[in-house]
């Protein structure tokens, strides 16, 4: 009997394997297109950077990230600032995503309005309002003088100050979606039952609704975290030249010194501990969450 | 809508494999011309998997599927002219009723005007004329139903593909819509395969039940026939309730411990036996005696007072638990209480040898 | 103030006691929308330095921006690039989202992962990389060098919106389409697309966003006649803080509030309860 089924296996077998390859080449030319301009690209840089001057295999520039201590600065400055920028994040926007998270539907539909209006505007419009708002003679200097608050204006921008208000506001939707999202999927049934055993409201909320919360404001601290570890327009445009974060220096290489391999290696640095973090977070929470977080 | 020659199916050989999971294992499966066949059996068996071999949507390792006289096996979905019906309806929800039932016919070149009878037509017979104009999510989980039915006919397909089109509905609704369904089956004549995994509704519907576990054909037969003969322990369970107990059968007689039985059928084997016990098949005999039904001393552990009746749970001598139904009448029997349970010699079935548990 | 002493969570805390909280939200929201909106009246000034409440109002700003050639030329530039740089990811992500969706191969994992690569890479060293790319290619300065490293940076956003749409929706209703007698692509684009089309117009305005707000990249590889707004106010921003660019972020913030809720509107035809 099985004589008769043979024949056409190899058949089958082939339209198979025709089908699969049609649907697959649909995604051909996305995949073209990100080779060509991004992985292409950055492999390059990646060689560039282990290429001194005469063109030769060398350390050079990692070894120059050792030695110069402008290097090890812009380090340590791009994580200081991604770390204050995540933690006031975090102050900020956890108490605001929870009282969102226990209003009516309509009602904290309608508050989102205020999170995903500044989401959606352009990072260069925003930076440019608080350029507006913080420098000397700006909105708040102008009215703190008026109102007798201070007397001379302060310094609020060109410097980190400015630079860290920037990154906040930019920052703070990408904290209070995820954590918002899951709070609202926290079962009120747990806080009855933390109150039913005995619970203070207060150490309900410690006990109970914080750590059912914590993947979310997890999820949502590390895209922040990562998403300020590269950036480069606020710390150019608010820090005034005085803030120098990785992505700076590595704009500053390229457009003064045309230096690639000092420009590529410090990208390849920045690129791997993004990856790393990344990598050590996924062990913690999924990162899928985090990217549909981040998307709508 | 006019009765046309329906088509036989007919499969050979069909074997589908995922690594080193065998979901068909080489299936042969003969569908009557106009005849109504259903694929039974629990969920991972096959069936769902050989029903979308049979439309095209998922490709066998090897096999032959015949449509007549037309090998398919390699047929695109489209060209294989069969109606489909989804568990989940699948209409259309971005058209209306109308637009959903004359889809297969714009497909087909049909005219406006004689689209537009077929559409009506095609609703009345499924009793929903005049909701052309309808949108799909102004529609009761029923009539969907029969919109998706509708959708499935109106082209005059010579073979109806099913897949547990009435597991989403309600109790009561799937046991009308059961026999609304056969009924239609029986005025339109298609071939139809029909998938479910509820042995109620294949007994109530079909000409012939399939029923696969692993990715076989268990038994193929008249739904009396798998219901009273199973073919092995596997159908005898997945069908109905049943309870076994050995029975050791000599030249003379049949005994099950100390009690010696009067068999419908002789086996062809000495030996022992399982035999096959349907538990609605006992009665509680109270005193009277007749030649042609066997007595089975049992003990009572319990009595449930049911509202229609009252189910006496039981053990028999060898220690096999048996529940009985008793009229609600009667005054229920207390635990401890030795009873006696009468099966009728014509409802004694051995199982055949061999056939065992897949 | 009667409410002030009713519960607010299941835990019967009053809202009186956690007033505290409310006022600290209300706080954060007007820290998230007020630096936006207070620069639409900041541009009507009749002022060169910027001042809130505007001492006289005037369209001076607006006029010195539509009136001016390179701010004229790089809006058209940044529509243009936005535009191509719309059609052209949206075309290629859905495909790639549905091929991946449907074909369920081995690869296909590995495939999704390169397609959202460009959300990893720090934009930087994407920026930086693809300068370096261009300048062998000759695309440097070019509108077809903007709107393909724009299509790259949008891909993932319409690969991402698509396939959740293709993850809920009901793939029997292609097959359903197919046993009727419709070929795949027929299925497609009369039987599946309508029902993801909102997910798709999403995906479209959120690449059309991501190129005409781009900054980085477009600082790198865009100039001369081909230099887009962005690119432009950024090096206004850095030298002086001119008013002009108040007049041009308030015309851009009216337009994404345009976009958006055309983008709400089709969602709402679309949500069709099934």
């Amino acid at each position: 009997m099985t004589v008769i089924a043979a024949p056409n296996a190899e058949g089958l077998r082939r339209d198979a394997a025709v089908e699969r390859l049609q649907l697959f080449a649909l995604g051909g030319p996305a995949v073209l297109l990100v080779i060509v301009t991004m992985i292409v690209p950055v492999g390059w840089l990646f060689w560039l950077s282990f290429l001194n001057d005469a063109g030769e295999f060398s350390l050079e520039h990692y070894r120059r990230m050792l030695v110069q201590p402008s290097y090890g600065r812009a380090f340590s400055l791009t994580f200081e600032v991604s770390f204050l920028t995540t933690a006031i994040c975090i102050v900020l926007g956890y108490p605001l995503a929870y009282v969102l998270s226990q209003l009516p539907r309509r009602a904290a539909n309608i508050c989102m309005i205020a999170v995903m209006l500044p989401f959606w505007t352009s990072l260069l419009v925003r930076t440019y309002a608080w350029l507006v708002l913080l420098h000397r003679q700006g909105v708040i200097n102008t009215w703190g003088i008026k109102l007798g608050l201070w007397e001379a204006p302060l310094p609020l921008v060109h410097n980190l100050n400015g630079t860290l208000i920037g990154m906040v506001h930019i920052m703070l939707p990408f904290l209070i979606l995820p954590v918002y999202s899951s709070m609202r999927a926290i079962d009120r049934d747990y806080l009855k039952a933390a109150a039913n055993l005995g619970a203070s409201p207060t150490r309900a909320f410690w006990l109970v609704f914080l750590p059912l919360s914590l993947p979310g404001l997890l999820a949502g601290s590390l895209i922040v975290f990562i998403l300020c570890l590269g950036f480069y327009v606020t710390p150019a445009v608010l820090g005034g030249g005085k803030v120098t974060m990785v992505a700076n220096r590595i704009a500053t290489d390229i457009e003064l010194f045309f230096n690639w391999g000092a420009a590529s290696s410090l990208g390849v640095v920045l690129f791997v501990l993004t990856g790393l973090i990344l990598y050590a977070a996924s062990r913690l929470v999924r990162l899928d969450r985090l990217l549909g977080g981040g998307s709508h | 809508m006019t009765r046309q020659a329906a088509l036989p199916i007919s499969v050979r050989q069909l074997t589908k494999r995922y690594g080193s999971l065998t979901v068909l294992d080489a299936i042969d499966l003969d569908v009557r011309s106009g005849e109504f066949l259903t694929l039974l059996g629990p969920s991972g068996s096959g069936k769902t998997t050989l029903l979308m071999m049979l439309a095209g949507f998922v490709r066998p390792d090897c096999g032959i599927i015949r449509f007549g006289d037309a090998d398919v096996v390699r047929l695109e979905p489209h060209k294989r002219d069969v109606g489909m019906v989804f568990q989940n309806y699948a209409l259309f929800p971005h058209m209306d009723v109308a637009a959903n039932i004359a889809f297969p016919l714009k497909l087909r070149g049909v005219g406006k005007a004689e689209t537009a009878e077929r559409v009506e037509q095609a609703l009345e017979l499924v009793k929903l004329g005049g909701y052309g104009a309808r949108r799909v999510d102004q529609l009761s989980g029923g009539q969907r139903q029969r919109i998706a039915l509708a959708r499935a006919i109106v082209f005059e397909p010579r073979i109806l593909l099913m897949d547990e089109p009435l597991s989403a509905l309600d109790k009561q609704l799937r046991e009308h819509m059961q026999i609304e369904l056969r009924q239609l089956h029986e005025r339109l004549g298609m071939t139809t395969v029909y998938v479910t995994h509820d042995q109620r509704e294949a007994l109530t519907m079909s000409d012939r039940i399939a029923v696969i576990d692993h990715g076989r054909i268990q038994q193929l037969d008249a739904p009396h026939v798998i219901y009273d003969r199973p073919a092995g322990r596997f159908v005898a369970e997945f069908i109905g309730e049943s309870t076994f107990v050995t029975v050791d059968v000599t030249e003379d007689d049949c005994r099950f411990g100390d009690v010696s039985l009067i068999l419908g059928e002789t086996p062809a084997r000495l030996g022992q036996h399982e035999l096959m016990i349907r538990p609605e098949r006992l009665s509680i005999l109270d005193g009277k005696q007749s030649p042609d039904i066997n007595v089975l001393p049992a003990t009572v552990r319990a009595s449930i007072y049911q509202g229609d009746s009252i189910l006496v749970q039981t053990l028999l001598a060898d220690g096999t638990a048996v529940s009985v139904r008793a009229s609600a009448s009667v005054k229920p029997p207390a635990a401890g209480e030795p009873i006696r349970l009468g099966l009728r010699a014509a409802d004694t079935y051995l199982l055949p040898d061999g056939a065992g548990r897949a | 103030m009667n409410w002030l002493r009713q519960p607010a969570t299941p835990t019967q805390i009053t809202h009186g006691k956690r007033l505290w909280l409310y006022v600290i939200s209300g706080l954060v929201m007007l820290f998230l929308i007020l630096p936006t909106l207070i620069v639409i009246p900041m541009s009507f000034s009749e002022s060169q330095y910027l001042e809130f409440p505007p001492r006289e109002w005037s369209l001076r700003w607006y006029k010195n921006y539509f009136g001016s050639t390179s701010w004229m030329l790089a809006t058209a530039t940044s529509f243009k690039a936005g535009f191509l740089t719309m059609i052209l990811s949206t075309l290629v992500g859905t495909m790639a989202a549905y091929g991946l969706h449907t074909a369920r191969m081995r690869f296909s994992g590995l495939v999704f992962s390169i397609l959202l690569t460009p959300i990893v890479v720090p934009i930087i060293l994407v920026g930086i990389g693809v300068f370096y790319v261009y300048v062998k290619l000759g695309l440097v300065n070019t509108m077809a060098g903007i709107v393909l490293a724009h299509s790259m940076l949008a891909i993932p956003l319409v690969v991402m919106v698509v396939s959740s749409a293709l993850k809920s929706y009901d793939m029997n209703q292609e097959r359903v389409a197919r046993s009727l007698g419709a070929s795949r692509t027929y299925a497609f684009f009369f039987v599946t697309l309508p029902q993801i089309r909102f997910s798709v117009i999403s995906g479209a305005v959120l690449s059309f966003l991501t190129s005409f707000d781009e900054v980085i990249v477009s600082l790198f590889i865009s100039g001369g006649e081909n230099s887009t707004l962005t690119r432009n106010m950024f090096a206004a921003l850095r030298d002086q803080i001119d008013p002009t660019i108040a007049a041009i972020s308030t015309l851009v913030v009216v337009l994404t509030s345009i976009l958006l809720a055309i983008s709400q509107i089709f969602g709402k035809n679309s949500a069709l309860p099934d």
